[in-house]
């Protein structure tokens, strides 16, 4: 029996992969270790490796083609002295392959809490962006490239902008987002650090201090728990202890929030704690134009920044205005879609469910206005305010833990400045008070989902 | 204990066969007459200012924490004195008086900032712990241990990546020679030949804890070891033995051959900070430092050898002392920040 080959899931999000290139040909012996292929996803190139021994009987999938399904059989091989389908003779005359499409099973796919997110995000604003002029050229961008032309606009605007962190270089980012910034700025600027958090986000606010402005990338903000004493005692503080002198401008970035399947240690949302330092900035956009204006916003910012990504969203295309400067302001809210009946409030990846629970809503016939906070640190009350005296209700919606969260501020904000306008009690629609599961099932039960979006909202509209 | 302060020579010499390139061996500074004097003066006036700080405590019109240098002045002042100013950046712990009058900023400033005052350096916010002048390129000021070791190699990553020529000096104590972030600058500036100098001031207590309790290589010059990071012992009782050493150290750096760390064996007189009354050492063992090792006194004794009169060195005693004695007048009746500076300089640009 011929063993087949199948289209591997490179990443947690993957659904679909180049085949870039066959290392071997139908005939070849291969043993387990041996690379057989080469296969690029939205993040990188990966080697494909052989696990069995045999010989290869067959190459189905030919080098080069696009948009090969996950769980596609892309070869077979023989196992020993089973019979190999006629080894051509010559290299490279594989059949032309006019797609054997016998139905390709479906690779095991389990429901998961972040699937769902990650499928959520694909919403869109359904409001143009205020600040862009009519008739503004957009692009389809993904979020990781939007943040990369951010950095590199800045990089070759001012020179004092440098970027370093784990992989950024010669890696070309551990999720991809720096791809590209070492071939065009070389060493100097962009820098590969030892695997050293608290080490590097010293050694970069030292930097900022010194007068250059640097951008320092954690692989996951996780990791970041290892520095935040310099990103908060020394990064927000020290403007205010030297009484204006010491300036502090540099960002901290990186993907932060629940990723796929990677269970608690990898899947916080500190949003919620940098929001609650005085000193610092903190950004969590959702589409790819906010990134990409909002990063530009925060490395020309003479303020410490922490920019809160989300890898689910880095993959995910958005509309990005084609502009030579693109840079939208710090602590401006943007509402995604009007609606009069209910406020859903969110920012991240969040956004993206709340966009999606609006869609249903609006089938049931509730208009609900969803707000994209964009920035966590000034937080643009103003803007909830606003919204909250035409709905009247207020749903928060919050990856992230439900204690002392964003959603715990806006309720407050909602009932100190806003208590006249309350028709109903400002409901919070967020994880799960517990460290993130690792099995599917309970992933899922723990994140935020849009039934439950569509549940809050029905109860705060008394439906 | 004054037998630490002053480490035979043998303690500190290199491995008779140094397996990689090290720094001479830093020789004594030869100072002229002048020249000590001025070192002198610098000493005197951290003393004195220290010691009315710890009045002005006593009295209640600073504080908080408030960490005196007496007995350090040494180092502070003969490492200083090797660097070039406006151009080198300086960094230190909460410690940070000495190296502050060290760099030429005004007493008075300083001190307002002790009592909290509006023309304090800082406003009045920061206090003794945090204190910084980006104009003389002091940075700091830290409170956190060890924190200022991580941003002193940013911040001569900076100069690195300027190529303007300067150096950091970063300060720290034998206490923050245990933090973990210490070693991971260590490895950052080696490898990437940062131009730091990194100065230990062994003063032989992190706050309570000797070094002996804390420290399984306590001979902290070594501590750089295994990031090939040179390291020299230094007598940090001695100005121009620490002029010496900042001079070997500075000329290092700035040849591009990365980092060196320098373990300055030192002695703090007072406590910890105010609050600390000192019981996990004896009297007699301060009382020894002081009588046998005080830098003052030794500069002071070299002067008169050099010719300089008794009444000569009363005369600058006499001048610091009016110094101080007018920051304190300064610090004590400048007013208090206005309420609305509660609201200020926590952002610097309005969203």
């Amino acid at each position: 029996m011929a063993i087949e080959l199948k289209m591997p899931a490179l990443s947690p999000t993957m659904e679909e992969g180049t085949l870039a290139k066959w290392l071997v040909k139908a005939g070849d012996i291969v043993k387990s270790g041996d690379i057989l292929a080469e296969i690029e996803t939205d993040k990188a190139t990966m080697e494909f490796e052989a696990v069995d021994e045999g010989t290869i009987a067959e190459i189905l999938v030919p080098e080069g083609t696009d948009g090969v399904k996950v769980g596609t059989v892309i070869a077979t091989i023989a196992g020993e002295g089973e019979a190999t389908t006629p080894a051509p003779a010559k290299a490279g005359a594989q059949e032309p392959a006019d797609q054997k499409t016998e139905p390709t099973p479906e690779p095991h796919k389990v429901e998961t809490g972040a699937r769902k997110l990650f499928e959520a995000a694909t919403h869109d604003a359904t409001v143009g962006e205020a600040e862009v002029p009519e008739g503004t050229e957009m692009v389809r961008t993904t979020v990781r490239e939007a943040l990369r032309d951010a950095m590199a606009e800045e990089m070759r605007k001012d020179e004092r902008v440098f970027v370093m962190g784990e992989e950024v270089a010669e890696y070309q980012g551990a999720y991809k987002v720096t791809q590209g910034l070492l071939d065009e700025f070389g060493p100097k600027r962009v820098i590969d650090t030892p695997i050293t958090e608290y080490g590097f986000a010293g050694v970069g606010t030292g930097a900022a201090m010194g007068g250059l402005r640097p951008i320092v990338e954690f692989m996951t903000f996780n990791f970041a728990m290892q520095a935040i004493d310099h990103i908060i005692n020394s990064a927000a503080k020290t403007n205010y202890m030297s009484g204006g002198q010491m300036r502090c401008p540099i960002v901290f970035r990186g993907p932060n929030g629940a990723a796929s399947r990677v269970a608690a240690q990898h899947s916080q949302n500190y949003g919620p704690w940098y929001a609650s330092v005085p000193g610092l900035i903190v950004i969590s956009p959702y589409d790819a134009a906010d990134a990409k204006g909002l990063l530009k916003a925060a490395i020309r910012s003479e303020d410490p920044v922490v920019f809160l990504e989300n890898e689910l969203l880095y993959g995910r295309s958005f509309d990005v205005p084609k502009l030579d400067d693109f840079v939208l302001p710090i602590g401006k809210a943007r509402i995604m879609k009007p609606g009069k009946d209910v406020t859903l409030v969110s920012y991240s990846i969040g956004v993206g469910v709340a966009l999606e629970a609006a869609e249903q809503l609006a089938g049931e016939g509730i208009d609900a206005e969803v707000i994209d906070l964009r920035t966590l640190r000034p937080l643009d009350t103003a803007t909830v305010l606003k919204s909250l005296a035409k709905t009247n209700r207020i749903v928060v919606v919050e990856e992230g833990w439900p204690t002392c969260s964003i959603s715990s501020e806006i309720a407050a904000v909602a009932m100190e400045q806003g208590f006249d306008d309350l028709d109903a009690p400002v409901l919070r629609v967020t994880n799960a008070d517990v460290p993130l599961p690792y099995a599917a099932n309970l992933e899922k039960a723990a994140l935020i989902d849009t039934a439950r979006v569509v549940e809050a909202v029905k109860k705060v509209c008394y439906r | 204990m004054a037998r630490a302060a002053k480490p035979k020579a043998s303690d500190s010499a290199p491995p008779a066969t140094p397996n990689r390139e090290r720094p001479p061996e830093p020789q004594r500074y030869k100072a002229s007459k002048d020249e000590l004097l001025e070192l002198y003066r610098q000493m005197l006036l951290i003393r004195r200012f220290e010691e009315k700080a710890g009045q002005l405590y006593g009295l209640g019109l600073i504080g908080g924490f408030c960490h005196l240098y007496i007995g350090q002045e040494a180092v502070a002042v003969g490492l200083q004195s090797a660097l070039t100013g406006g151009l080198d950046s300086v960094i230190t712990g909460y410690r940070d008086h000495g190296h502050m009058l060290a760099y030429g900023i005004d007493p008075k400033v300083i001190m307002a900032e002790l009592t909290g005052r509006e023309a304090g350096i800082s406003h009045g916010k920061g206090g003794s712990m945090h204190m910084f002048s980006v104009d003389h390129r002091f940075y700091g000021g830290h409170g956190i241990v060890g924190a200022q070791v991580s941003l002193g190699t940013g911040l001569a990553f900076k100069h690195k990546y300027a190529e303007d020529g300067g150096l950091c000096m970063a300060y720290f104590g034998d206490g923050a020679a245990n933090q973990g972030q210490v070693y991971e600058s260590f490895n950052m500036a080696e490898l990437w030949k940062l131009p730091i100098i990194f100065v230990i001031e062994n003063n032989q207590y992190a706050m309570g804890t000797s070094v002996n309790r804390s420290s399984a290589e306590d001979q902290l010059y070594r501590r750089g070891e295994s990031f090939r990071i040179p390291g020299i012992q230094v007598d940090g009782m001695d100005v121009l033995a620490c002029r010496g050493a900042g001079e070997t150290a500075a000329e290092w750096v700035r040849s591009g051959k990365g980092p060196v760390i320098l373990e300055m064996k030192t002695y703090r007189y007072r406590g910890h900070s105010m609050s600390d009354p000192a019981k996990y050492r004896s009297r007699d063992e301060v009382q020894a430092v002081r009588e046998k090792s005080d830098p003052i006194d030794h500069a002071a004794r070299e002067l008169e050898k050099m010719g300089v009169t008794e009444a000569a060195l009363k005369d600058i005693d006499k001048d610091i002392r009016r110094i101080v004695s007018e920051a304190a007048d300064f610090a004590e009746s400048s007013p208090e920040p206005p309420l609305d500076e509660l609201y200020t300089d926590v952002l610097v640009e309005t969203y």
